[in-house]
Formats: C-alpha cells, sequence, structure tokens
C-alpha cells in the first residue's frame, strides 16, 4: 500500500472548489444539497479511487442528504477530500465517519454563513452599492459585483484549503469559540448597519401641513425687489445661502415635526410593526402587499 | 427593440434565473440583472436605477428556514423589461417596482415546481452513481441548473413578445395617483427586509448596536463604508471585552491556538 500513494493536486483542489459553485444547482425537497455536492466531489473521487467499485460506493456515498449555506460547504468538502484522501491510501476511514463529519460540521457552519453572509456582508454591500445606483451611477452595481464576488471566492478558496490541512482535526476547532465569536460579531455590526440602513432608506413623509406662518419682513427672499437678469439670480442665491426663506409663508408639515424629534422614528416603528407581524406568523409578501395598498390609499387621502 | 437585444435581455434572465437557485455570484440581484438588461437595451442609466431601487427593498431578502423570501430574480428582471418597454424614463421607476412585487410572488411557485422536478432528477443520478458513470451525474446537474435558468428566461421572452405599444398603453392608462402611492409605498416596503433580518439576529446582546447605529445614522457626513467601520469596531471592542473578563490566562490561550488561521481568513474580508 505504501508505493503509490494518491494524493490531491492543486488543481484537483481548485477545480473541485469551482464545481462546488454550483452546489445548490440541483437543490431539491428530498436530499437539498445533495446532487450539487457529489457533482463537486467526482474530480476527486475520480482521482483518488482507480477501481469501479470503488467508485460507485463513492458517488453514492456523497448522494447523501446535505445541507448547509453554500459558502461554508466550502471547508466542510475540504475535510471530506483530506478523509477521502485518506481512506484512498488505506486507512481505516468509513462511509459513517465520512457522512458523521459532512453532518456534524453543515449545522453549526450554516448557522455562521447566513448571519455572516445574508444578514451583514450582503446588505452592507448592496446598501453600498445601490445608493450610489439610485442615481444612475454605474459604480455601484460594479461596485457590489466585485466586492462581493471577491469576498465569495477568497473565503470558499482559503476555507477549502483549511479544511483540507486541518482535516478531520477541524472538529475541534468548530466546537471551541471560534465560530461562536464570528458569528456574534457578525450579528453585532449587522444589527448597527442595519438600524443605519432603517434610519436612511426607509422613506416615509407625512404630507398634512400642521402650521402656516407668515413670516416677517427681511426673512424670506423678496422677490420682486431683485435685480434683474442674471443678477436677479445671483442675489437671490446668495440670500438663500444666508439663510433666508425661500417664499412668504413658512409651512410645516407633520413630517417636520417628526423630524425635529428624531429623524426616522416612522420608519423605526414601521420595521418594529413588520416584525411583529412576522412574529405572528402574517407571510412576508401578505405584508409588502399590505405596505403598498396603505401607501396609494395615504397618497389619496393626502396623508402621504 | 432590436433581435439582439432581445436576445441578449433572454440570456441575462437564463443567468438570473441559475443565479436564483446557485446564489453566488450574485447576477439574480437587482442591482447587477437590472443593469445588465439596461446595458444590452441601450436604457443603461434606466436600468441601473431601477437595480438600486429595487435592491434597497430586497437587501434583506434570503431564504432561510421557514421565512420564503419573494423571488427577487423574477422580479427583476421582469420589472426592468416592462420599465425599458414602457418607454416613460424615470417617470416608470414607481410603476415598474410595484409590478415586480407581484411577479417575486408568482416567482416563488416556479422555483417550488423546479425543485420538485429535481427530485425526480436526483434519481436519475442515483441511477447513473449506481452504473459508476460521472459524466451523466455531471449531465443532470446542469440540467437542473438549466430548469432554474429556464425558470427566469421563459416569463422573460413571453413579456418580451408582448408589443412594446401595449405595455406602454398599460403603463399609460395607470392614473397617478395609483403609481404616486406606488413609489410612495416602495419606501415603505424596505422595511420588510431588514425586519426579516433583524427577527433571525436579534438577542439581547445585539439590541445596544441596533440603538447606537440607529442614532449614528442620523450624521449625514457619515457614508455607508464609514458606518460599517464603526460598526465593525464595536463588534470587536466588545468582544475582546468579553473575553477578558471570563479569564484571559487559560481560554484565551487555547483559543488562539487553535483559532488564529481560520479567523485571520474570516478578518481578512
Amino acid at each position: 500500500m505504501e508505493e503509490k500513494k494518491v494524493s490531491l493536486t492543486k488543481s484537483d483542489r481548485l477545480r473541485v472548489a469551482w464545481r462546488s459553485t454550483f452546489l445548490q444547482g440541483s437543490w431539491n425537497y428530498e436530499r437539498m444539497q445533495n446532487g450539487g455536492w457529489c457533482y463537486s466531489m467526482i474530480p476527486a473521487i475520480n482521482k483518488l479511487y482507480k477501481k469501479k467499485e470503488d467508485r460507485i460506493a463513492a458517488y453514492q456515498r456523497h448522494l447523501e442528504f446535505f445541507n448547509t449555506h453554500p459558502y461554508v460547504a466550502s471547508p466542510v468538502i475540504g475535510v471530506t477530500l483530506a478523509l477521502e484522501e485518506e481512506r484512498a491510501n488505506g486507512a481505516p476511514v468509513d462511509d459513517v465517519a465520512i457522512q458523521g463529519v459532512k453532518v456534524g460540521m453543515m449545522g453549526p457552519l450554516a448557522g455562521v454563513g447566513d448571519p455572516v453572509f445574508w444578514y451583514t456582508v450582503r446588505p452592507i454591500v448592496g446598501a453600498l452599492g445601490a445608493s450610489l445606483a439610485l442615481s444612475g451611477n454605474i459604480i455601484g452595481p460594479i461596485l457590489f459585483f466585485v466586492i462581493w464576488n471577491i469576498i465569495r471566492w477568497g473565503f470558499m478558496w482559503y476555507t477549502q484549503e483549511f479544511g483540507y490541512r486541518a482535516g478531520s482535526k477541524i472538529t475541534e476547532d468548530l466546537s471551541g469559540g471560534l465560530l461562536q465569536s464570528v458569528t456574534r460579531v457578525a450579528s453585532m455590526m449587522g444589527m448597527f448597519v442595519i438600524a443605519a440602513l432603517i434610519e436612511r432608506w426607509v422613506v416615509i413623509k407625512f404630507t398634512p401641513v400642521v402650521s402656516r406662518i407668515k413670516q416677517q419682513a427681511g426673512a424670506y427672499i423678496d422677490w420682486d425687489k431683485l435685480p434683474k437678469g442674471a443678477k436677479g439670480i445671483q442675489a437671490a442665491l446668495q440670500q438663500q445661502a444666508s439663510g433666508l426663506s425661500l417664499t412668504k409663508v413658512k409651512v410645516t408639515t407633520l413630517q417636520d415635526n417628526l423630524d425635529s424629534l428624531i429623524p426616522g422614528l416612522v420608519p423605526l416603528l414601521l420595521t418594529f410593526l413588520c416584525m411583529w407581524l412576522l412574529k405572528k406568523k402574517v407571510s412576508p409578501i401578505v405584508i409588502i402587499i399590505g405596505i403598498f395598498i396603505v401607501g396609494v390609499v395615504g397618497h389619496v387621502v393626502g396623508l402621504l | 427593440m432590436s433581435a439582439i437585444s432581445m436576445i441578449l435581455v433572454v440570456i441575462v434572465a437564463f443567468f438570473a434565473g441559475m443565479e436564483g437557485i446557485l446564489d453566488e455570484f450574485q447576477f439574480h440581484q437587482p442591482l447587477v440583472s437590472c443593469t445588465l438588461i439596461g446595458l444590452v437595451t441601450g436604457h443603461l442609466t434606466l436600468g441601473i436605477m431601477l437595480g438600486g431601487s429595487l435592491q434597497m427593498i430586497a437587501l434583506g431578502w434570503a431564504n432561510i428556514g421557514a421565512a420564503v423570501a419573494p423571488d427577487i430574480a423574477l422580479a427583476a428582471t421582469a420589472s426592468a423589461i416592462i420599465l425599458i418597454q414602457g418607454g416613460q424614463g424615470t417617470h416608470g421607476l414607481g410603476s415598474a417596482i410595484a409590478f415586480a412585487i407581484p411577479l417575486a410572488v408568482a416567482g416563488l411557485f416556479l422555483t417550488m415546481i423546479v425543485r420538485t422536478i429535481t427530485v425526480a432528477i436526483v434519481h436519475f443520478m442515483d441511477a447513473a452513481a449506481a452504473k459508476g458513470n460521472s459524466r451523466m451525474i455531471d449531465f443532470w446537474q446542469m440540467v437542473c441548473i438549466c430548469l432554474q435558468g429556464l425558470r427566469i428566461a421563459i416569463p422573460a421572452a413571453l413579456l418580451l413578445i408582448i408589443p412594446a405599444s401595449s405595455v406602454r398603453d398599460l403603463l399609460g392608462s395607470m392614473p397617478s395617483w395609483l403609481s404616486d402611492g406606488m413609489t410612495i409605498g416602495g419606501g415603505m416596503v424596505v422595511a420588510v427586509g431588514y425586519a426579516m433580518v433583524i427577527n433571525m439576529m436579534a438577542s439581547r446582546e445585539v439590541w445596544p448596536f441596533f440603538a447606537i447605529g440607529f442614532v449614528i445614522a442620523a450624521i449625514t457626513d457619515l457614508t455607508l463604508i464609514a458606518i460599517g467601520a464603526i460598526g465593525l469596531s464595536l463588534a470587536l471592542m466588545y468582544l475582546e471585552l468579553d473575553k477578558g473578563g471570563s479569564g484571559k490566562g487559560n481560554n484565551g490561550g487555547s483559543n488562539n491556538n487553535t483559532g488564529d488561521p481560520l479567523g485571520d481568513i474570516l478578518d481578512d474580508y
């Protein structure tokens, strides 16, 4: 057994990593990511096992149930590669051990992948890109696409390599505090940024007018007394810059009053209402449609 | 719209459909798909603006556990096509976004259908595995991914067949109180995605972070990058202080030894 040791080269591992991009392609209600998992492992299986029975056994072993966050599957793949390599070289690694590692890792790792990628990184990078895109700036989409894919591919490749080198020892790390720390930092930062996004990007404007106050002379720009032509425009802009109002009557809407209290208070309350509804098992789709109805009705009656 | 543009739109839709399930390159996110559709039809700026608005709405949408999020892939692609065929320019943004929401729901059913078909295909994979034929496993995997692509490409093609004048008439017949109201609704609907995310992450220890973030956002001089940096720093400081409290000698030492390589990787991004 010692004379011909098979091992996976870097290009084999890169091939597996590239294929794991398609992990979720055959996601199904029965065994979830199993098809994509087997598809990812195929280059490694074909390299490690030369006998047909061994290959068949390996394909079937990797068509078992599997489901986790698509990116954090990479360290699991790395560990599995290491185990399969040992097995191909004659180490006593049985099916149960391999399936045990897969199932044992997928749960805790999914608990890291979701808050880190879907709740922290994507909202932040997405909001960054979208805020630029709103004004039609091409940098927005490009920034989002490039940053996201660098993070994603870097994470997938390095954690797969990490898992491959650590082998079955990685399970010791998993039980340690590291994963917990990563999840905690992600959810703290996520909450911080989400709160900022609510303040900035949930838009509700109450239009009802609370008061109309006729301003004193000198507090507004007196359009009749401005010089004619470009000079008049210049004078008007200068007066506005020095704090003069554009109109004779100072209009205060309900929104102005709310903003002077706490900016973003209404968006915050709306978010809390949505959270409460979601906890009451109201479908997000129903809430979304409801909000659109409120928007239209509110606009028609002049509230929004 | 020229024939070449139409074909390119369908290709973009196909990619969006694939990514809707793969969730890797993010072609299905409106920021990317709407921009690409705008690019191939010659309305780049319009596409980017729609992408930005829809992205804001869909920021927190992710399929986790029991909470199924609406399907953004179909919503983004279809509303971009409607916006461009409608020919109203930026005035059509509000109604295009309004159309996106029911489409996102319809997309959910299409996803369910494909995922059910895939159950059968996985059994074909089993059969291929029993014969030791890895090529066939590869083939069926590709079939599944293409089915997901078609899930969006076919509706997109159907939308393109509808003559642009009909789309224009439909959008034109929408009274302004309706489209304005929809735009206002679009501004509020963003909250739903955030609420979903908060519900998943909230615990007692993270609420103070939420409060600080909310207050700090009112300082408009701070960009999102700055806010992100503040958030990350606060979180790391909190973690470090928390660790120090629970005994530095033993705990910290063992953590550093086993945890650093992965920790570095994770910190890197």
